[in-house]
């Protein structure tokens, strides 16, 4: 991969009166590279995006393009384009208009506009509504033209928020196609804000978690599953939910961790064992995948069945155990357990996750996801 | 259907009823018995005679009435321009959050509530030549004061200068809605289409108040056209006619001449005028939308 980074934010801090809403967020993009923000509604993850595109001013850091600080410089010199949530087209501008109005401002040759303007529509198939307004034309069209007016400035890095949250599930399927597609014929770096894992897991090379003010984690979306920096990232990517519950060390010869659940049970990790002797309370996690529904008496220990959650291919099992830890297991699609039953859970120990005292996530030394 | 139509009518009479009577006992009728009046010799103690096309006749080459439609439309050719104009740009100005802005925006709709008496006597302290405002500026600087509401080419413009410092409260509120309907991410999208202010103001902004302005405009032709109580308070219509109404005129003819038929037919022709010059503003408002 080419090194040269694309966008570069140094410690952005972003504040409305008293309330901090990011607080040294540092990242670094590759060139070309897509980059997802996933978070939940509130996490600051837009308002990072409008301080990249100049929407918002930053309180302190850098904001760095191609090597070039633009934090104090206007939203329309800064080289980025943005496709909002509500694609934000003049509405009484024809579509044409609509691509043309930003290169125009920009003083680019009529022939250029016209040309840049022709093949972003032929390859977004929006040829045919170039001269109808906007109201005239459909939500995958509108979402097009939002796109269309972005590729025709050739910038440095696209900028997209939600891209995907207002079209119905078969034309988000599309349009999530559109825009790989898209990615691989530009060569621009982009960043999505999306709440919505899926979408970032399939579209992006890497994924900035953000919560609470920060990145709480950046990394390819196998990485960010297989082995979360902390409980907060394990509990929120993923679904159902990661398993989370407290536990004892305990001791031994290994050098992996072996842990006893709150009912007695004893699960073996391949957690290093190192370092979490003495630190304080652990947390163990398991995805739903791992804790697998058998026979009573038949796995790691035995749990009460209280919802049953049948999904075709496979079933959730949301069980109690003795002790009253919530769990929450797998089993195949074809299950027979009832909400009262009580089942056997088969941890997969190989599988298991640690947290120490401070959230920070141990993962097992082999991944067994790959 | 059609009983159930009947009985659902039925129903509705009570509702209506009460609003349909006020209606047409104090619109319709009148509306209708001005017409007819129109074509009679009439006076308010009972006299009445039927006169044919007299009135209309008379009218159209009646030098007085002739006058007073050009003061009518010069009044609003001066009015509803300047108007519009100050009023957008007031709106522009304070449509943004905060104290100030809400003060200066009650401030200049404030004038709206009060009556046309109180607005006349406060542009006649303004205007007056003995120890009017503007007086007492002219001769602290050596002038001789100029008698503004005496003065046959000032007359008019001084009444339209009261009229438009009355009327800037409600265009101004429409504006003010009309740059809120507007979403703020058109303008966000501007700015990283490198809109500078003049480009997103002409671009975005106005194509976006067309609507509103449409609006205004009508809605101020028509409240001009109809245009009276300051006229008569301010100036009575003179000098010499120079500054009265075609309302002015069609109120001394019926109620200082007692001439109700004609005052009539000069009523039914400014409604004709101003059905028609506010239609032509609604179509040529609406035209030009997209093919």
């Amino acid at each position: 991969m080419v090194t040269l980074a694309s966008l570069e934010l140094i410690e952005v801090r972003k504040a409305y009166g008293a309330a901090t809403v990011l607080d040294g967020v540092s990242l670094s993009m590759q060139a070309g590279e897509f980059l997802a923000f996933l978070g939940p509604s509130g996490s600051g993850k837009s308002t990072l995006l409008r301080v990249i595109a100049g929407l918002e001013t930053v309180d302190g850091g850098e904001v760095r393009l191609g090597g070039r600080r633009i934090d104090q410089l206007p939203p329309g010199d800064r080289g980025v384009a943005m496709v909002f949530q509500h694609y934000a087209l003049y509405p009484h501008m024809s579509v044409r208009d609509n691509m043309a109005f930003g290169l125009r401002n920009a003083g680019v040759a009529k022939g250029e506009i016209g040309r840049r303007v022709l093949d972003a529509a032929r390859v977004l198939e929006i040829e045919p509504e170039l001269d109808r307004k906007p109201a005239q034309l459909s939500g995958g069209q509108r979402q097009r033209v939002a796109i269309g007016r972005a590729i025709v400035k050739q910038p440095q890095l696209f900028l997209l928020d939600e891209p995907l949250s207002n079209l119905d599930a078969a034309l988000r399927m599309r349009t999530r196609v559109q825009l790989a597609e898209l990615r691989n014929r530009v060569d621009a770096a982009f960043i999505m804000v999306t709440h919505d894992q899926a979408e970032a897991m399939t579209l992006a090379d890497r994924v900035a978690v953000i919560h609470d003010r920060r990145i709480q984690q950046v990394g390819p979306p196998m990485e960010i599953y297989a082995r979360p920096a902390n409980v907060w990232v394990a509990r929120f990517v993923g679904s159902p939910a990661m398993n989370v519950a407290p536990v004892e060390l305990l001791d031994g010869e290994s050098d992996s961790a072996s842990v006893r659940l709150g009912d007695g049970s004893q699960v073996d990790t391949r957690v290093p064992r190192a370092g979490l002797a003495g630190a304080g309370p652990l947390q163990i996690g398991l995805r739903a995948e791992s804790v697998r529904v058998t026979g009573a008496g038949a796995g790691t220990t035995d749990a009460r069945v209280e919802l049953v959650e049948r999904l075709g291919d496979r079933t959730l099992v949301y069980a109690r155990l003795s002790d009253g830890q919530a769990l929450t297991g797998e089993d195949r699609g074809a299950s027979r357990v009832q909400a009262g039953d009580i089942v056997g859970l088969r941890i997969e120990g190989a599988a298991a996750h640690l947290f120490a005292p401070d959230g920070s996530g141990r993962h097992p030394v082999e991944s067994t996801t790959a | 259907m059609n009983a159930q139509g009947r009985r659902n009518l039925l129903q509705a009479a009570p509702f209506i009823g009460p609003f349909l009577l006020l209606y047409v006992g104090l619109l319709i009728y009148p509306l209708l018995d001005g017409l007819t009046l129109s074509f009679h010799r009439a006076d308010p103690f009972g006299g009445r005679a039927f006169a044919g096309l007299e009135n209309y006749a008379r009218l159209a080459s009646d030098p007085v009435f002739g006058q007073a439609l050009g003061n009518t439309f010069k009044y609003a050719v001066v009015v509803v321009p300047v108007l519009t104009a100050i009023t957008l740009a007031l709106a522009l100005a304070l449509n943004k959050p905060g104290r100030t802005a809400s003060v200066f925006r009650g401030l200049f709709f404030s004038s709206a509530v009060l009556s046309v008496t109180i607005i006349t006597l406060i542009w006649r302290f303004v205007l007056t030549p003995d120890a009017g405002l503007l007086a007492e500026v002219w001769e602290a600087a050596g002038r001789e004061p100029v008698p503004f509401l005496s003065h046959p080419d000032l007359a008019l413009l001084a009444v339209a200068v009261a009229t438009i410092w009355w009327s800037i409260g409600l265009p101004m509120m429409l504006f003010l809605a009309g740059l809120q309907q507007i979403p703020e991410d058109i303008f966000e999208a501007a700015a990283l289409d490198r809109a500078n202010r003049w480009t997103t103001f002409r671009r975005i902004t106005l194509p976006s108040l067309r609507r509103t302005a449409v609006l205004v405009v009508m809605l101020q032709t028509a409240a001009q056209l109809q245009l009276f109580g300051q006229a008569q308070l301010l100036t009575a219509g003179g000098p010499g006619g120079a500054s009265r109404p075609v309302v002015l005129f069609i109120y001394e003819t019926a109620f200082t001449r007692w001439e109700l038929g004609y005052a009539s037919a000069l009523a039914q022709v400014l409604f004709v005028l101003i059905l028609a010059v506010t239609l032509l503003q609604f179509r040529a408002g609406t035209s030009r939308r997209e093919p």
